[in-house]
């Protein structure tokens, strides 16, 4: 019971800083601390993957977003933005109907979850962690996934080519 | 913890990152809100595989490798976005979406 409790605390935990950092992302006013606030909820989502269990998708998920996607953002964040640009601006009307909205599609999503019988009171069946990269690379690589797996490779290098090509400049004759 | 913890997580990082997307006035800060939101969708796709069993196989985790695939998508659309980004910046000085209105009758 001890431990229950204790990793009930360690989730609460995570999802107190994921939505936290969350909220700080879409308000703080300085664009590069927006950035490390979304770091700290991409940590915060790798740590509900493993409570859920997904070992691997969570190592995947601090690799690939904390350690590509944050960089290229903060790259990006330091190609364009001048010392006055820095600072984000929102008009109040738009702050006002963006809440609206947003706050409009949680209600509704949060309506729906309490809603629907069929998802309430599931609990995880309490199985111990088993490693799950070596059935992600057997579905993947030997099974029902190869076709997606194969396209995603492709779509990959046409996004890498795709990136050189309209970043680079132009050269004109 | 039950399916709707996950759920209502998933639902708040969504919301969050639509109301990221519709106000701010900079591209990247719409990056942004898009990675969360996409961040929300995989949390959906991983808490679904876990707590809902398919009778005949009960340790399924379809729903890891959708979020695999996800998390890729979204490496591919992050480069290219900021490609974009970096091409209008040196176009038109500026990365606020609503001066970028050369397009526009």
């Amino acid at each position: 019971m001890e431990e229950l409790s204790l990793k009930t605390f360690v989730f609460y935990g995570f999802a107190l800083i994921t939505i936290a950092s969350a909220f700080a992302v879409v308000s703080v006013r300085n664009i590069v601390h927006a950035a490390f606030a979304l770091m700290v909820t991409l940590f915060g989502v790798a740590g509900l993957y493993v409570f859920l269990q997904a070992d691997f998708l969570a190592a995947t998920q601090v690799i690939v977003y904390v350690g590509g996607i944050l960089v290229l953002i903060l790259f990006g964040v330091m190609m364009t933005s001048g010392r006055l640009e820095m600072r984000i601006h929102i008009q109040r009307g738009q702050l006002l109907l963006g809440g609206g909205i947003s706050l409009a599609l949680l209600m509704l999503l949060l309506t729906v979850i309490a809603n629907t019988p069929k998802w309430e009171n599931l609990t995880d069946d309490g199985t111990q962690l088993q490693p799950t990269t070596e059935r992600i690379g057997k579905l993947i690589l030997d099974g029902k996934f190869l076709l997606p797996f194969e396209v995603a490779s492709v779509l990959l290098l046409v996004a890498l080519i795709g990136a050189a090509l309209i970043s680079r400049k132009e050269i004109r004759d | 913890m039950t399916l709707q913890h996950y759920l209502v997580i998933s639902a708040i990082l969504f919301s969050l990152g639509i109301f990221a997307v519709l106000t701010r006035k900079n591209a990247i800060s719409i990056l942004m809100g898009i990675e969360l939101i996409l961040n929300s969708c995989n949390l959906n796709f991983v808490a679904f595989s876990r707590f809902v069993s398919i009778p005949d196989n009960p340790n399924n985790i379809d729903g890891q490798i959708i979020a695999i695939f996800g998390i890729v998508l979204a490496a591919a659309e992050a480069a290219v976005f900021l490609a974009i980004i970096l091409a209008i910046y040196r176009e038109f000085g500026s990365i606020r979406p609503d001066e970028v209105d050369t397009l526009k009758g």
